[in-house]
């Protein structure tokens, strides 16, 4: 996949380095400042929100004179209080902000408790007396679907003939796959600061990877224009998702209470009220049916795909369209119907998180793929090879189900290199042996591949802006659109406006996302940040040294095409100048020394409602081998070694790639393993804090944790520098743990076990005790 | 006043109306204070030094992270980390506590601080400075020292990172802790020290007595005693790291509040007369070793209970006295005999630690009573031991069930059984059919089939969200193999049994 570069991405210093974390040395030292850090202005008030009891039913009445009359309270707002749109949502609006006449999951907001301190806030919301009529709760897949309950209606993609394909195939098989939800679990929980401005303005501090949704909807929910709102972020204590819809609702609300009492309110929702209130990834449903030859081919394939959404559609549209497409992951599938049900189910609203949709497809494709393995008795890794989309462009079996063709495709020729250096042959047939002669522990071995498309399936958040100043001083301060998580997108933009100017990275500096700075925004998502807003960035700062290469030519005589920006100096031939001196020497000549930049995405379009066209500019590669033991007097588990290899193209910063490709396997590995969502038969979730949902901790994470970023790797499309996303695919890497646990099951019992995900102890041991099927 | 009367407490111990300690060095003097303000809430709001972070409020996530020294019975300082979230201010008197803000040294990054950075071990940076004081706690304490991956694995599982996936944290941990200590921080260390034996002298007994709520801090049993006897309502606490909880999450009030943990006498771990007795007070950090010592096969539980930070503070009688059906120390204590020593002004009783547990959080002790030790009967050469803990996640996670058993064995055959399990009822119990089962047997196939068919008939085990109690009934009977297995191997070929000792295959 080399090819010569073009001039364009060509780099000489800043671009490629592995530096830290523009904000790591504040992180160390405790000073870098998260929303709860800003100092408080005086009286800033604080919010608690009471929420429903009862999964589905009517409110019919609410009691509230006992939280009015609390300590500390200043004011209880309902949704009688709101002058603007009472519903919000980033795509319908059918999320109530507060309960109007129906409720719809347990821990839907009824009402904000406003006062003097968080603590009085909680204890007077406790104190709410509220009447419903109750109504059964639509929880179950089955329920719903009898039900008819849908936040989008289902939809089905067809490409080829599935139905006879199946038919005519020689073995087919059927089963099913549920795969369970997972809560973003960010470390900072939700939060919001709004303080208001004069004229009826708001600036609203929230951490929040969508800043211009969040903008819109507390203009929205104040009834003002947009343009009285600020909202600023600087960065968040981590998001994956969880902050790309759902923060708006916490900015709205401490918006609504400092409108209404014109004093700064703060809403921080406690760890478990967080829990109770937001949304989870999708958990999903997978039956299949699928005909196949005796290399385990796949000639046809029919699955239903469906996902409980919880109350409300937020973005389960684009989550369950991503899931529809990635189901072939990094296979051929010539006759295909997946049909999609978007079921609406009385819990949180499920939302974004990594990967969007995207791991739940690809691990029903590769439980596809797994059981046709065990089904032929072949080793799953040849007949993943077997299903391989081409490399060659021009051939059928390079085209996706949803018809766009794979032109960038180097999956086997990564397979194949981790292949060896994982050496999984030879530790296959050593799984085996100690299978052979070990009771109680049981080992299993995978290697899965990871094909991401990168882009937003809604084609017009593929765009970005940034703004770019230079004081006359020299200095330089960067903003774009995209919001800092953690994945380091701030440095990586700053590396690639170091690298234009020549500059180094620390005299760059960058600056929080303001609405007021770059408009219209998209959600830091879909592992677009660096993408997008270093291209926007780069334009930015092309224009800039355009004025001053044609500055420069015009004062001496020379030709501005051979202008240079290289190690803090501005050279043409034999001339050279530092970097201050000419930007000094143009502002004296007063030429502009600030530029906007834009960025949109070339090549891509695509219709949601057929499923088809060309939803991503390009694809991101990995492949991941995974080993584990299990425990089958308990169903115990435990990742032994991994061996990762990923493609990240041409790395802007190989550190934060790493970094990546690293948390991302284990947030993957969590999702798959210890990390379960419990809902009762009421729907109250019961696994609603650390004590009870368990994240990956030190321990889960093998010390033989063999992570490369591929060398040969490079974008064949013009993205910035020739990277490619990488805060998404990685994530994926983790169905490798799944299957890898498994094999191990298999070990234990023989035939294609039956196996859900997440893989706990219970759902292993229960896998294990079911005898052998065929 | 609280307590009422002034006379009931020994006029040599000064009583301190107000709470002081060490912030970062400095020394602080706090009035009006609520007893339950946690010291998450009082740096935060009160000291403007947000570097401590908030992720859960309930001891889990480690981003709260600070550490404490404070003087031990012997005159020795002790560095711990402990989660501040759940600590309630007063508990800190006469101690020091450093934050995130204050391990730098002379505006030069830590070791540890550096070694984050180098290793690129922050990717949000929320969890960060939680990082850092765990392993600032062990740098003040150890450094410098090797550590293993697993050394690092065991010191940070109280501390949760969503974003690195924790390999580079591990790695900055494994280089900063092998840094020596350079003459500046040790200069400074050395004055911290210093300041905190001056404060600690000057603290007496802490007494609040404020609109929020009363709080006293005994440092003799006696005065507990007395304390508790007028003040039977109060409510006993020591590590806070069930009760801190109560405050933050259920938002409980507690008008009068008694501290054990200064007292000294309830600190002691002694074995004499073929017994250990660990003093209530002890936490299970300090309990470790001596366990350890009679009791290896308690190594992986003991690391798998709570995480570091948690078990700087949880006392060994603070598990005991809460009678949670799912803690973790009752199956072992009870497998091994062990007794419960209850004290008041009226004297001593001591009881077989089962019969404590009445029923669902309900336990024998009396109004003016506290648990004043654990006593539990050195091993017998014939005794063969071992627990077992079950959860979702190996470390840091309360059990789906948890498992005790003891059988002493004379010329073959079982003479004492003691087999007691958690998370199986709505106490920490004995399985009594199953321990009869196997009196007078040797510890064959035929033994364990038996023990585990009775084993069905001492359980009705619920179902929640740590698991179904089919799972538990199943694996309930499973930990009797494993125990047979473990304890009786049958066959030369020693089978691999346990997941935490395997390694990577060749
Ligand atoms: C994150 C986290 C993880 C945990 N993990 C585990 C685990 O793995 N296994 C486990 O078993 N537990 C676990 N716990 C629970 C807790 O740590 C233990 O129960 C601990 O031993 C309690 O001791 P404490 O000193 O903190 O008690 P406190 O919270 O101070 O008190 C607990 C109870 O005991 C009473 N009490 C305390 N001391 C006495 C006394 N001397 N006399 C009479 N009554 C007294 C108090 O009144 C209260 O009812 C965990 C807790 C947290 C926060
Ligand atoms: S805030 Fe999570 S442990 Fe204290
Ligand atoms: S760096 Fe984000 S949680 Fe650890």
């Amino acid at each position: 996949m080399k090819r010569d570069l073009p001039a364009s991405a060509v780099r000489t210093g800043a671009v490629g380095a592995a530096l830290p974390h523009d904000s790591a040395h504040l992180h160390v030292a405790g000073a870098a400042t998260y929303i709860d850090d800003i100092p408080e202005l005086a009286g800033t008030l604080h919010i608690a929100v009471g929420m429903s009891t009862v999964a589905r039913g009517r409110l019919v009445a609410m009691q509230l004179d006992r939280v009015r009359a609390a300590a500390g309270v200043v004011a209880v707002l309902g949704h009688a209080d709101i002058p603007g749109e009472k519903c919000i949502g980033p795509v319908k609006h059918d999320e109530p902000v507060f309960a109007i006449d129906r409720v719809e999951y347990i821990g839907q907001p009824l009402f904000a408790v406003v006062a003097t301190s968080l603590e009085a806030a909680r204890r007077a919301a406790r104190l709410a007396q509220v009447t419903y009529e109750e109504e059964p709760p639509i929880l179950d897949y089955d329920d719903a679907i009898r039900a008819n309950s849908h936040v989008l209606p289902p939809l089905t993609l067809v490409t080829g003939d599935a139905k006879a394909a199946i038919a005519a195939a020689p073995y087919r098989l059927s089963n099913r796959l549920l795969m369970g939800g997972q809560e973003q679990f960010y470390l900072e929980g939700q939060i919001a600061y709004a303080c208001p401005r004069e004229d009826g303005q708001m600036l609203v501090y929230s951490s929040t990877q969508h800043p211009t949704e969040t903008q819109f909807t507390v203009a929205h929910v104040l009834g003002v224009a947009p343009s009285q709102v600020v909202v600023e972020c600087r960065r968040m204590g981590g998001a994956f998702g969880g902050k790309e819809t759902q923060a708006a609702y916490f900015a709205a609300v401490a918006a609504l209470a400092a409108a209404k009492l014109k004093r700064a309110v703060k809403f921080r929702a406690d760890r478990d009220d967080d829990f109770m209130l937001t949304g989870k990834r999708h958990e999903f449903r997978a039956d299949y049916e699928v005909g196949f030859d005796a290399s385990g081919r796949i000639l046809g394939l029919e699955m239903t795909l469906a996902s409980r959404c919880g109350w409300s559609a937020d973005l389960s549209g684009s989550v369950n369209d991503r899931a529809v497409m990635h189901v072939s992951n990094a296979y051929h599938l010539a006759n295909v119907t997946i049909r999609s049900l978007r079921l609406k189910t009385n819990q949180q609203s499920a939302n974004a998180f990594r990967g969007f949709g995207g791991p739940q497809g690809i691990l029903a494709g590769e439980h596809v793929i797994d059981d046709i393995a065990r089904h032929l008795k072949l080793d799953p890794l040849a007949v993943r090879k077997a299903n391989f989309y081409s490399a060659d462009p021009s051939s059928p079996r390079a085209m996706t189900h949803y018809g766009m063709r794979v032109e960038d495709n180097v999956i086997l020729e990564l397979v194949t290199e981790l292949e060896a250096s994982s050496e999984y042959a030879r530790r296959r047939a050593a799984v085996d042996q100690w299978n052979a002669r070990e009771p109680l522990i049981k080992r299993g071995l995978a290697l899965t591949p990871v094909m991401f498309g990168i882009s937003f399936t809604a084609s017009f958040l593929n765009q970005a802006g940034a703004l770019l100043h230079v004081y006359h001083d020299g200095s330089v301060m960067i903003n774009h659109a995209a919001t800092e998580m953690g994945q380091g997108v701030y440095t990586k933009v700053a590396q690639v406006v170091a690298e234009e100017f020549g500059l180094q990275v620390r005299q760059v500096r960058i600056t929080a996302t303001d609405t007021s700075k770059v408009p219209n925004t998209s959600p830091t998502a879909a592992s677009s940040g660096a993408d997008l807003n270093g291209k926007a960035a780069q334009a930015a700062a092309r224009e800039i040294k355009a004025r001053l290469a044609a500055f420069c030519a015009s004062t001496h005589g020379f030709d501005a095409a051979t202008v240079e920006f290289r190690d803090g100096r501005v050279m043409a031939g034999a001339w050279e100048r530092p970097w201050e001196e000419v930007v000094r020497a143009a502002y004296m000549a007063r030429v502009s020394l600030s530029s906007t930049g834009f960025y949109s995405v070339p090549k891509v379009g695509f219709d949601p409602a057929t499923l088809k066209g060309r939803p991503f500019y390009y694809f991101a590669y990995g492949a991941a081998v995974s080993e584990v033991a299990i425990d089958i007097l308990t169903g115990e588990s435990r990742l032994l070694r991994v061996d990762v290899l990923h493609d990240v193209g041409r790395s802007l910063n190989p550190a934060i790639d790493r970094g990546q490709v690293e948390g991302g396997f284990v947030q993957g590995m969590g999702w798959l393993t210890s990390e379960e969502l419990v809902w009762d038969a009421h729907g109250r979730l019961r696994t609603h804090a650390p004590s009870t949902y368990k994240i990956p901790v030190s321990s889960d994470v093998p010390e033989a944790f063999k992570v490369s970023l591929w060398e040969r790797g490079e974008n064949v499309e013009d993205s910035i520098f020739r990277s490619k996303a990488v805060g998404e695919p990685p994530l994926m890497l983790a169905s490798s743990v799944f299957l890898a646990i498994r094999d191990a099951v298999a070990a234990a019992r023989g035939g294609v076990p039956a196996l859900d995900a997440p893989a706990t102890p219970e759902r292993i041991l229960l896998a294990c005790s079911a005898g052998p099927a065929a | 006043m609280f307590p009422q009367n002034k006379q009931l407490y020994t006029k040599l111990i000064m009583s301190d109306p107000c709470m002081k300690f060490l912030l970062n060095g400095e020394p602080v003097s706090v009035t009006d204070l609520p007893p339950t303000l946690s010291l998450l809430q009082y740096l935060r709001q009160n000291c403007a030094l947000p570097g401590t972070k908030e992720g859960c409020a309930e001891g889990d996530c480690g981003a709260c992270t600070v550490t404490v020294a404070d003087i031990d019975a012997d005159g020795r300082i002790r560095h711990r980390a402990v989660n501040a979230c759940i600590q309630f201010m007063p508990a800190l008197h006469g101690k020091a506590v450093t934050t995130v803000e204050g391990v730098a040294v002379g505006g030069v990054p830590h070791p540890v601080q550096q070694a984050m950075v180098d290793c690129h071990a922050s990717q949000c940076g929320f969890c960060t400075p939680g990082f850092v004081m765990s392993l600032y706690a062990d740098f003040r304490a150890h450094a410098p020292r090797e550590v293993t991956r697993q050394e690092v694995d065991s010191l940070l599982a109280g501390n949760l990172c969503r974003c690195t996936g924790y390999r580079p944290i591990a790695d900055a941990a494994r280089q900063a802790l092998a840094v020596p200590r350079s003459p500046a921080e040790s200069a400074r260390d050395e004055a911290h020290e210093k300041a905190l034996r001056t404060l600690a002298r000057g603290c007496g007994e802490l007494v609040l007595d404020g609109a929020a709520g009363k709080w006293f801090t005994p440092k003799t049993e006696a005065s507990l005693a007395r304390c508790l006897a007028a003040h039977p309502d109060a409510r006993i606490i020591a590590g806070l790291t069930d009760v801190g909880l109560w405050a933050t999450k259920q938002l409980r009030t507690f008008p009068k509040l008694v501290l054990v943990s200064e007292i000294d006498s309830l600190h002691r771990v002694a074995a004499s007369g073929g017994r250990l007795d660990i003093g209530a007070a002890v936490t299970w950090s300090e309990a470790m070793p001596h366990l350890l010592r009679h009791w290896p096969e308690m190594q992986e539980h003991l690391l798998r209970f709570a995480s570091p930070p948690v078990r700087n503070s949880a006392t060994v009688g603070g598990n005991v006295a809460n009678g949670s059906p799912i803690g973790d120390s009752m199956p072992a204590f009870i497998a091994l005999g062990a007794e419960v020593v209850l004290r008041s002004l009226s004297g001593e009783r001591t009881m077989p630690l089962e019969a404590f547990y009445l029923a669902y959080q309900q336990t024998a002790r009396a109004d003016g009573e506290y648990v004043a030790a654990i006593r539990v009967p050195l091993p017998a050469r014939s005794q063969r031991f071992r627990v077992y803990k079950v959860s979702k996640r190996f470390d840091q996670d309360i059990s789906a069930l948890c498992a005790g058993f003891m059988v002493k064995v004379e010329r073959g055959v079982v003479v004492e059984a003691r087999i007691a399990f958690g998370g199986m009822a709505a106490t920490p119990k004995r399985a009594t059919r199953a321990e009869q089962a196997l009196l007078g047997r040797t510890l064959d196939e035929a033994a364990m089939q038996v023990a585990q068919e009775a084993l069905d008939g001492d359980f009705q085990p619920i179902s929640d969200m740590r698991s179904s109690a089919a799972y538990r009934r199943q694996v309930a009977r499973n930990l009797v193999k494993r125990f047979f297995l473990e304890v009786a191997p049958a066959g030369e070929h020693a089978t691999a049994l346990r997941l935490a000792d395997l390694e990577v295959l060749p």
